[in-house]
């Protein structure tokens, strides 16, 4: 149980102090709306474009990407710059359960997205927001927020010794929206994509929340959810012990 | 007159080196040449969804209005970026001319959203196949030029109001956003709502997109001279309403000892 505390903790701690920084809240909270506007306005002009509804859940969805790709990629970073990171090394609990916190606080964020997003749909464009199966769209959520922020915490593993990770990590924003599925359907994208998006959380998170909205099977999204926030954790773990020990050997830990 | 000039370009020049703190390429690279090459790509893709209009309309349209993303935030750290340095007494107690000072800054932030935005077009060249005539290149790059300016006098603006509020890349932020929706850049004017349309003729780019579409279709520079006329005195227009608005807050900010603590 303790872990499950340490990690639990740990995440309302971030989750409170993210809510408060105006340009995590702008970026959780705006941007998605941004996004979902062009795509109201774009697929309204045609009547070949998919429901405002879909485009709705995708731009919410992005909201979770967003913040993530923004800010979770730099998260190790972020902790040195703010002179923590020694200690947070130094806890006795392992690596993983104090750092997975932050960067899940950080999808989780992502979360003020979905609802203003539904809001502004149903208030400005008159999308209707009905819901076929409200039980699984609940727990469709937090399971795609969990694994987005896992992979976020792979991002920020990887690119720890990067001096610019943030750059990097928001570099990878537009990307990972267009061969998820958010707004793009996969279709149209060239064959050799699928494979990079099957291994990507926000696909399965989207395809989740969407299905759970709209219809279709729920089943497999929200397992691969489960199997890739698995994976990523796998991963996280010996990339972060990988760069503890050469932070520990190389006594750079503090710098950057 | 020496003296206004020295201002201006190496005192603009070295403010941009300082303040941008660029080392090494690797924020420049992600951030302002392969963002807009994705921006492009997302939207041309997102217009293949709506089937609404073709890639070049879509290459063209945010490849333009990538240029925002350096002006603005450029602008907003030119000034706001002495602040954080806290420098910005100490610039502002100096007795150089103060159109030499503050639009000095604007030089090196036109060119770098200029070329950030001319990676946008190679993006949509090398992954989309925009091919625009060659007799269009040159129109094309001095519309982009244009459209730059026009941001930057935008960001003169932003840059101002960031002297009174402390969040100054949220400005910069909200700023962007308005532009994407209201511009044309990935929904026709004509889609829009009439207000957004009225509003987007006060805009920067709004103008500088629609000539360059019709430039990058084969129409001459000379038969978008109306757009570039307004896309001209728009940007003059916001950068001395930013310049006025420094001024003022320059002034208040003495008065009242609050130039470092917005």
């Amino acid at each position: 149980m303790k872990p499950l505390r340490v990690f639990a903790t740990g995440f309302v701690l971030h989750f409170k102090n993210l809510s408060a920084s105006p340009f995590m809240v702008v970026t959780a909270a705006v941007w998605p709306l941004v996004y979902a506007t062009l795509a109201f306005l774009m697929f309204r002009a045609t009547h070949q474009a998919p429901s405002l509804l879909y485009a709705a859940l995708g731009a919410a969805v992005m909201g979770i990407w967003s913040t993530t790709a923004t800010s979770a990629g730099g998260a190790v970073q972020q902790q040195r710059n703010w002179k923590v990171l020694e200690l947070l090394v130094a806890a006795p609990s392992p690596l993983i359960l104090v750092l997975a916190p932050i960067t899940v606080a950080i999808a989780g964020i992502g979360v003020y997205s979905i609802v203003t997003t539904l809001l502004w749909g149903r208030l400005l464009f008159g999308v209707p927001f009905h819901v076929l199966h409200p039980a699984l769209f609940l727990v469709s959520i937090p399971a795609a927020v969990l694994s987005i922020g896992l992979l976020g915490l792979v991002l920020a593993s990887t690119l720890v010794l990067y001096r610019e990770a943030s750059a990097f990590s928001q570099m990878l924003e537009y990307p990972v929206w267009m061969i998820t599925g958010m707004l793009i359907p996969l279709s149209l994208l060239p064959g050799w994509i699928h494979p990079i998006s099957w291994v990507l959380a926000p696909t399965w998170g989207m395809r989740a929340v969407r299905r759970a909205a709209l219809g279709g099977s729920v089943g497999t999204p929200l397992l691969m959810c489960v199997l890739l926030t698995v994976v990523y954790t796998v991963l996280a773990v010996v990339l972060l012990h990988h760069f503890e020990r050469l932070a520990r050997d190389r006594a750079t830990l503090s710098l950057s | 007159m020496k003296t206004w000039f020295r201002v201006f370009f190496v005192g603009g020049a070295i403010s941009f080196r300082a303040l941008f703190a660029w080392i090494r390429p690797w924020v420049y690279i992600p951030t302002l040449c392969v963002g807009p090459t994705t921006q492009v790509l997302f939207f041309a893709f997102l217009g293949r969804t709506a089937h609404l209009e073709d890639d070049s309309w879509f290459v063209v349209g945010n490849a333009v209005q990538s240029a925002s993303l350096a002006a603005l935030f450029g602008m907003g750290f030119a000034i706001d970026g002495e602040r954080w340095m806290q420098t910005l007494s100490a610039v502002l107690a100096t007795p150089a001319n103060r159109s030499a000072l503050f639009l000095g800054r604007t030089l090196p932030v036109l060119l770098n959203a200029s070329v950030s935005a001319g990676t946008g077009f190679v993006g949509g060249a090398l992954f989309l196949g925009f091919r625009p005539p060659l007799s269009a290149l040159p129109g094309l790059a001095f519309l982009v030029v244009l459209g730059a300016f026009a941001c930057t006098g935008l960001g003169m603006l932003s840059a101002a109001v960031g002297l009174r509020m402390r969040d100054v890349p949220i400005i910069a932020n909200l700023t962007m956003a308005v532009l994407l929706i209201f511009c044309g850049v990935n929904v026709p004017l004509d889609k829009l709502p009439q207000w957004m349309h009225v509003a987007a003729e006060g805009l920067p780019l709004t103008h500088a997109i629609a000539a360059a579409r019709r430039v990058a279709d084969g129409a001459s520079l000379s038969s978008v001279s109306t757009s570039v006329a307004v896309e001209a005195a728009l940007g003059l227009a916001y950068l001395a309403a930013g310049f006025v608005l420094l001024r003022v807050f320059e002034e208040q900010g003495r008065r009242t000892g609050s130039l470092e603590r917005a």
